[in-house]
């Protein structure tokens, strides 16, 4: 109580109350780089194992990758890549040989903002595989274009040239023909849209085909 | 007296004073992550570690704390106590961490937290300020948990992802999207507005058949 | 650049903060009595939206590369002092805004549509133009939302309500209504 009364009696100086916010700040930001190191570790290897599971998911055949960043006018391996600088990963097979390019993509969707990783095999010009990494579609119906298996299954083998179109269920005859979902038609041709701009954009940029980046081994390798 | 003293404070947040229910505080990104059961409950548990650790701490350091800067004092210490909260739940449940999302650093604007340390953690001894924050957060958690869970039941035919109605069943997508959380907070409202009035008029009754036998 | 329409759009109408994100739901629910009142919160938190999106990109771009571990408290602290600073602007220029906004105005800081704003924006990697167009549009879409709830409380406050409802529940129901009115502009930029 005599602690209270004291407090109230006179107000504390302003060196005393910068001091207090000071310590707080202080312990504060040991507490937080603490927990921040402590966990970044597992944190680190959670996102890689979540990367890698989806490159090999949109990519058959593959079992190891590496990250490519596009800069000044070739794709780099083992290079960070500096903010907004486009990556793509490239996917290999057991001995090291290349099979294909793992595109990220992002567009609007019904709802929100669609990213998608599709997998693409430049020597066949086929779109071999895709995954939707982030969405909030309608529960029940948007949300097929991750949890309908049989539309997941239409991009196994797909032509992107002239360009990917989503068609009526049941009436896909062209090899760049994929079906619809029923009740789901917008975001159907929202994801088949993103991966469609997706490759205009990544045309150009990638090399020819033989001429991928070699499987360059990261020291830490698995 | 004490053990009692201590049950109180417990007590009313879990029912008389819930946070949700009754003051219709720190809905804000509540309402938000009740889609389904299991995300309720994680937020309500980091929630729960949030206000307690924070509580217990400004209590114990009431002391030091001078008035005119104890908001922001407060401030720092709750976005602390959530800053490891998120990247504990990063590290740990990666998957759970996905669908909070942004919600989780959002706990930080939760009115309520703020409104326990200073309402009460910074007045009173660590011991019934745990207490009270126990039982708020117990409280919330318990909101939580049947907006999710309701939501869920009615949006999706299950609970904690297990199917409780046959393939008949046609999902009422609507509660699982945002005007679900709305209409269903709505509705538990009016039930505890109802679940009062009809409180009051028993109590009412009693009183009148008191008089009437005097 | 040409994914701003869509940004403003998104926050605006599509994802709007109050109606399908939940946030700032406190001064929703608790100022939105009076069309008039409401409209000037709104403007109000719009304006601290933009200053928010600037001090946000301000930190993401020179601090907070370098301390990612700092990034809520850094938000907390620089939100803080603009609205406190702001609050001091209003006080002094126009004390009949202030009388009226009461409670609320320090009541911004702890808005959770703020802080979801910061959060948000850092989340999806907006640059400057992006960050202040998203402010814009999730500040005006705060602001119809609450001016569409306080006009149909005050009609509301004509017609015979049974008590019970009265208040809260009634509230919820209505804002559940419009959200479900607003989820008709889903789909605006991908129907094409």
């Amino acid at each position: 109580m005599s602690a209270t009364t004291r407090k109230n009696a006179a107000a504390p100086s302003s060196l005393r109350l910068v001091l207090t916010l000071a310590v707080a700040g202080l312990i504060s930001g040991v507490a937080i780089i603490g927990i921040y190191e402590a966990t970044l570790p597992t944190i680190t290897t959670n996102k890689a194992h979540e990367l890698q599971a989806a490159v090999l998911k949109v990519l058959p055949g593959v079992s190891r990758m590496q990250a490519l960043v596009f800069r000044d006018g070739e794709l780099l391996a083992n290079t960070e890549p500096a903010k907004d600088e486009p990556v793509v990963y490239g996917g290999y097979d057991d001995g090291g040989t290349f099979v294909g390019y793992a595109i990220p993509g992002a567009g609007p969707g019904f709802q929100d903002t669609i990213g998608l990783l599709y997998g693409y095999a430049p020597d066949r010009n086929l779109v071999v595989g895709m995954e939707i990494l982030e969405s909030r579609e309608t529960p029940g119906l948007g949300d097929k274009i991750y949890k309908d298996a049989e539309w997941v299954a239409g991009f196994e083998a797909l032509a992107v040239e002239p360009e990917i179109v989503a068609v009526k269920k049941g009436t896909s005859a062209a090899d760049n023909e994929i079906d619809a979902i029923t009740g789901a038609t917008i975001s159907a041709k929202a994801v088949v849209r993103i991966i469609n701009e997706t490759h205009v954009a990544w045309q150009d940029r990638l090399p020819p085909p033989g001429a991928e980046p070699e499987l360059v081994e990261a020291e830490d390798a698995p | 007296m004490k053990r009692n003293e201590a049950y109180n404070e417990f007590v009313k947040g879990i029912w008389r004073d819930n946070p949700v229910f009754v003051q219709v505080l720190g809905m804000c990104p509540m309402l938000a992550v009740t889609n389904s059961a299991i995300n309720a409950i994680a937020m309500g548990m980091a929630t729960f570690f949030v206000l307690v650790g924070s509580s217990f701490l400004v209590s114990s350091l009431r002391q030091w704390i001078p008035k005119q800067v104890r908001i922001s004092c407060f401030i720092i210490i709750i976005a602390t106590f959530v800053t490891v909260a998120d990247y504990t739940l990063l590290a740990l449940v990666p998957a759970v961490h996905k669908e909070l999302g942004a919600f989780i650093p959002l706990i930080v604007a939760n009115c309520m937290i703020l409104g326990r340390q200073e309402a009460f953690a910074s007045r009173y001894p660590a011991k019934l300020a745990v207490m009270d924050a126990i039982g708020m957060a117990g409280g919330f958690m318990l909101a939580l948990f049947s907006l999710g869970a309701i939501r869920e039941i009615l949006g999706d035919g299950a609970l904690f992802g297990v199917r409780l109605f046959g393939a008949d069943f046609e999902p009422w997508v609507i509660m699982i999207l945002p005007p679900g959380g709305f209409l269903t907070l709505g509705v538990i409202l009016l039930f505890f507005n109802w679940f009062r009035q009809k409180k009051d008029e028993f109590l009412d009754d009693v009183a009148e058949a008191q008089r009437g036998s005097d | 650049m040409d994914n701003l329409p869509w940004i403003f759009v998104s926050a605006l109408l599509v994802n709007n903060f109050v109606l399908t994100y939940f946030l700032g739901l406190c001064p929703f629910l608790g100022v939105s009595n009076s069309l008039e009142t409401s409209a000037r919160l709104g403007m109000a938190t719009t304006f601290v939206m933009l200053v928010t999106a600037v001090c946000a990109w301000v930190l993401n771009t020179y601090v907070l590369i370098h301390a990612p571990y700092l990034r809520l408290i850094c938000f907390i602290v620089v939100i803080a002092s603009t609205v406190q600073f702001i609050e001091m602007l209003i006080k002094k220029l126009s004390p009949a805004l202030f009388r009226a906004m009461g409670i609320f105005l320090p009541l911004i800081t702890t808005n959770c549509a703020i802080l979801g704003l910061a959060i948000f924006a850092t989340n999806r990697g907006y640059g400057f133009w992006e960050g202040i167009v998203y402010a814009l549009g999730a500040g005006i879409g705060f602001t119809v939302a609450m001016v569409l709830l306080a006009g149909l409380r005050e009609e509301s406050e004509l017609s015979d309500v049974p008590a019970l409802i009265k208040g809260t529940a009634m509230n919820l129901i209505i804002a559940g209504i419009l959200s479900m009115a607003f989820m008709g502009f889903a789909g605006l930029f991908s129907a094409s």
